[in-house]
């Protein structure tokens, strides 16, 4: 019994990671109806960023992520203004992609210069520290990662409900034109929504490092989970995505513990085909 | 001899939750005739074109066409089987020429090339739409949309025309010349069911008008009959301005 | 006649001359093995993404699922040469069938998808295919299939000592499935397939099928990249899930399609053209320690294209041509004003 409820851990920590990247992914599929298929690269950038850090500076995840949360933030900006911009009024196609254009170039740079060799952080504040509540264990980076990554979500939606920022930020989801009639500057609500959306993922690839290894490949998985966890939750949702993600946090660590490891992501795709089978807006689109 | 109705509608009832589109409305059009569906802005006219089109799933009643009931049937099968409509914004496929547009609709009854290729030519002239045959359907003037749109619904070779408001945004000339293509085409034995806001294009020459008005059939009849139907000129103007209007005919209510 | 139908004879013509000169001249020009292996690769892979473009393309219908296809075209004539030792040939007409009924059973649920959720729905598919396969025992999982040593020659579709009939298979395969496409630009189906492409209301209201007509063009469409599979399992002497059922395989069928031009009957073969070459004159180039450097070219190729010109280098060269008949039209009116009154 506690080996389910340790197993129910494990996939809730990963599933509030995941939940950080999708918010970021369906924030900009919501606003722009753009899927950004460099998103997982994103986040790969973003582990490099913070590896460097502290491998070479010996700066900890702790607080490295603001960096890697800053550059990613920075990255998305420009690459709205450079390529989603064009790819605005053309066929949704484009903007896919080119984002999966982009992923590759990133990929690649990746691996020509840090090599495909697996790394990671040792010695960092949390490593190997642990909260033990009974039989359970807490892993602390995973746990802090997680707890983090849940908070940011929380503060990104209350950002989107609550502020003038957000409520610009809706309006020119539902109707670009009407917002700019009324003076919203949509252009800038994109590169920001663009940014947020990297520093999202930023902000997760910055304290995963110590406990997740970095290489070229690692977005690959984190990219498909986030279209799967956005397009289950809905179209525009973040709460949505929340749920999904956790979700396929759940099932990803059952499925690969009572099933077989090779199989946990074929239930994943799964349930996917089938949620969007009785709901083909995803559970809370609109 | 008494001939079947061509088109049936029986007690449609459409809800959208819980705003009630179209409640209860029957008619009949029989085969040869123009009849027209007016009323004011959010009766529920185009709501009707989409439940008898099959776009719509009705939550109540029945549709026949030519005896056969249509209810449950798809907008492709609807229109397979001889009644097709148009829309009231127009559907262009717009990256293909004009010609091509209307060969896809011949290409319905058609699937020979030369053949669909004849009877798009055909009616490319019916439409009078022989100077822009090879232009970008995209890029002509919205009025020869709207004909185009006319022309490909045409060319499936129905026997029912449903034209949803074809002639707004119309000039006078281009409505003069619309209505006598609807005349003419009506004398080669297709009927019509006629959406219009545009009161000279529908009246004289319908042979029966439908009024809707909040989803209700309120009226049917002539043309002549409608215009002093009572109910009719209050649901266009509203209870005040018709009391207003009643009173100064003078006594012609009280007797 | 039509003036559209006319110029597409126009281009179709050019090529078919220009077949018609390569197919007697590559053995005495070609003598190097290793470029005539990227002439059978871009052939192969202009035939696949080809029998992508139909449903892709011309269908309009985005889906990223068409490596399960290719797989499972590869893995029917595996399975003959390796499982059961016989000709490949009844195993790549059962893949190829296989193959449009598993796309006829997929395509119903997904084309009530729209949009996002329907590419989404498609990467889920291959993702799904592939880990099966990996696990599935009978084609021997993740091991894939080796090709044993078989006789040499058109009955067993196998040659080791040279590549030249490798280069006439793929070309009739070429030539097949650019033919079928070629008809189907030119009949009913085509132009239905446009219309459901442009505006599914719209076709429905005329009378499309608009289901069915997805259904149909998925059937093709997958029947053929399944033959292109089978090709390559012959070509390759070996074949396992990673290699031909992955989510890259299925972008590449999609990237050459929309470098070239998606819609268009040329746009295969132009997107092959460039990126079948630098794809392997890279990998040769910097294989070892460039690592990556071939692909990241390609993603910049990617981007601009995409961006600037999505119709792709059929978009560009029809804007060419534009420009110059503008040129070309002002030029005339010159002339006559000169000339005239």
């Amino acid at each position: 019994m506690t080996m389910f409820f340790q197993v129910a851990i494990d996939g809730l920590l990963m599933g509030m990671v995941y939940a950080l990247v999708a918010s970021g992914l369906s924030l900009i599929w919501g606003v722009m109806d753009v899927i950004n298929f460099a998103h997982g690269e994103f986040l790969m950038v973003a582990m490099y960023v913070s590896y460097w850090l502290g491998f070479l500076m010996k700066v900890d995840p702790i607080i490295s992520w603001v960096a890697s949360g800053a550059f990613c933030f920075i990255l998305g900006a420009i690459t709205y203004r450079l390529i989603i911009r064009q790819c605005l009024g053309g066929p949704a196609l484009s903007a896919l992609l080119a984002t999966f254009g982009l992923s590759m170039i990133l990929k690649n740079i990746c691996l020509n210069r840090f090599s495909p060799n697996y790394r990671i952080l040792t010695g960092t504040l949390l490593d190997g520290k642990k909260i033990l509540l009974g039989d359970l264990i807490f892993p602390l980076p995973q746990l802090v990662t997680g707890l983090s990554a849940l908070a940011i979500v929380f503060i990104i939606f209350y950002i989107i409900k609550r502020t003038r920022l957000g409520w610009a930020i809706q309006a020119t989801a539902m109707d670009k034109e009407a917002a700019e009639l009324m003076g919203i500057k949509t252009d800038w609500i994109f590169a920001f929504v663009f940014g947020l959306g990297g520093a999202c993922v930023g902000i997760a690839g910055g304290l995963m490092p110590s406990y997740l290894a970095v290489h070229p490949e690692v977005g690959g998985l984190f990219s498909l989970i986030a279209f799967i966890a956005v397009a289950m939750g809905g179209f525009g949702s973040i709460p949505g995505a929340l749920l999904a993600a956790i979700f396929i946090g759940l099932i990803e660590a059952f499925g690969g513990f009572y099933v077989a490891p090779v199989f946990k992501y074929v239930v994943v795709f799964g349930l996917y085909i089938a949620v969007v089978m009785f709901r083909p807006k995803g559970l809370f689109g609109w | 001899m008494n001939k079947l109705p061509l088109l049936e509608v029986h007690n449609v009832t459409k809800k959208f939750g819980s705003l009630i589109a179209n409640h209860d409305v029957s008619f009949n059009i029989e085969e040869g005739q123009i009849v027209g569906l007016i009323g004011p802005n959010g009766a529920g006219k185009t709501t009707l074109f989409n439940c008898i089109s099959g776009l719509y799933k009705v939550n109540e009643g029945k549709v026949l066409f030519k005896g056969i009931e249509i209810t449950e049937f798809p907008p492709y099968r609807v229109a397979k089987l001889g009644a097709v409509r148009t829309f009231q914004i127009v559907h262009p496929l717009k990256d293909m020429t004009v010609f091509d547009n209307i060969l896809i609709g011949a290409y319905l009854r058609e699937p020979n090339n030369q053949k669909a290729i004849e009877i798009a030519e055909r009616c490319i002239k019916i439409g009078y739409l022989s100077e822009v045959k090879n232009k970008r359907a995209g890029d002509i003037t919205i009025g020869l949309k709207k004909r185009l749109e006319l022309a490909r619904a045409l060319a499936t070779g129905p026997k029912l025309l449903m034209l949803d408001e074809s002639m707004a945004g119309l000039t006078s000339t281009e409505v003069k010349e619309s209505v006598e293509l609807v005349k003419n085409l009506r004398d080669t034995g297709i009927t019509f069911l006629i959406v219009e806001h545009v009161m000279e294009a529908i009246m004289p020459i319908a042979d029966k008008v439908i009024v809707l008005d909040g989803g209700i059939k309120i009226a049917e009849g002539k043309p002549e009959e409608i215009i002093k139907n009572e109910q009719v000129i209050e649901a266009y103007f509203g209870k005040k301005y018709s009391k207003k209007l009643q009173a100064a005919k003078g006594v012609e209510k009280s007797v | 006649m039509n003036i559209t139908k006319f110029k597409k004879k126009d281009v179709y013509w050019y090529l078919f001359i220009i077949v018609l000169i390569i197919i007697p001249l590559v053995p005495f020009v070609v003598n190097n093995s290793f470029l005539q292996h990227v002439l059978i690769l871009i052939l192969l892979f202009a035939s696949m993404s080809q029998s992508w473009n139909i449903i892709g393309g011309y269908a309009g219908q985005v889906s990223f699922g068409h490596s399960v296809f290719f797989g499972i075209g590869a893995y029917g004539a595996g399975m003959a040469v390796v499982k059961y030792g016989i000709v490949p040939w009844p195993g790549i007409l059962i893949g190829a069938f296989t193959a449009s009924i598993v796309a006829v059973i997929i395509g119903y649920p997904c084309f009530k998808l729209k949009g996002h959720y329907f590419a989404i729905a498609t990467f889920a598919i291959v993702e799904i295919f592939n880990r099966l396969f990996m696990v599935w025992y009978w084609v021997e999982g993740a091991l894939g299939l080796d090709y044993p040593l078989v006789e040499v020659g058109w009955k067993n579709f196998i040659w080791y000592n040279t590549k030249i009939p490798y280069y006439y298979g793929v070309l009739i395969l070429f030539i097949v499935i650019f033919g079928i496409v070629r008809w189907i630009e030119k009949n009913r189906f085509g132009y239905y397939l446009a219309a459901v492409r442009e505006d599914q209301e719209a076709a429905e209201s005329i009378g499309i099928n608009s289901t069915m007509v997805k259904l149909a063009a998925m059937a093709i469409s997958a029947f053929l990249a399944a033959l292109c599979g089978a090709f390559f399992v012959q070509y390759n002497f070996r074949v396992d899930p990673p290699m031909v059922m992955s989510l890259s395989m299925s972008m590449t069928f999609v990237l050459i399609t929309i470098l070239g031009g998606a819609g268009t009957i040329l746009g295969p073969l132009m997107g092959a053209l460039i990126l079948i070459p630098l794809q392997e004159y890279s990998r040769a180039l910097w294989g070892g320690f460039g690592g990556g450097m071939d692909l990241i070219i390609f993603g910049i190729i990617i981007v601009v294209v995409v961006v600037r010109q999505p119709r792709g280098i059929m978009g560009i060269i029809s804007e060419l041509k534009n420009h110059f008949q503008k040129i070309k039209k002002s030029d005339f009116n010159l002339k006559k004003t000169e000339g005239g009154e």
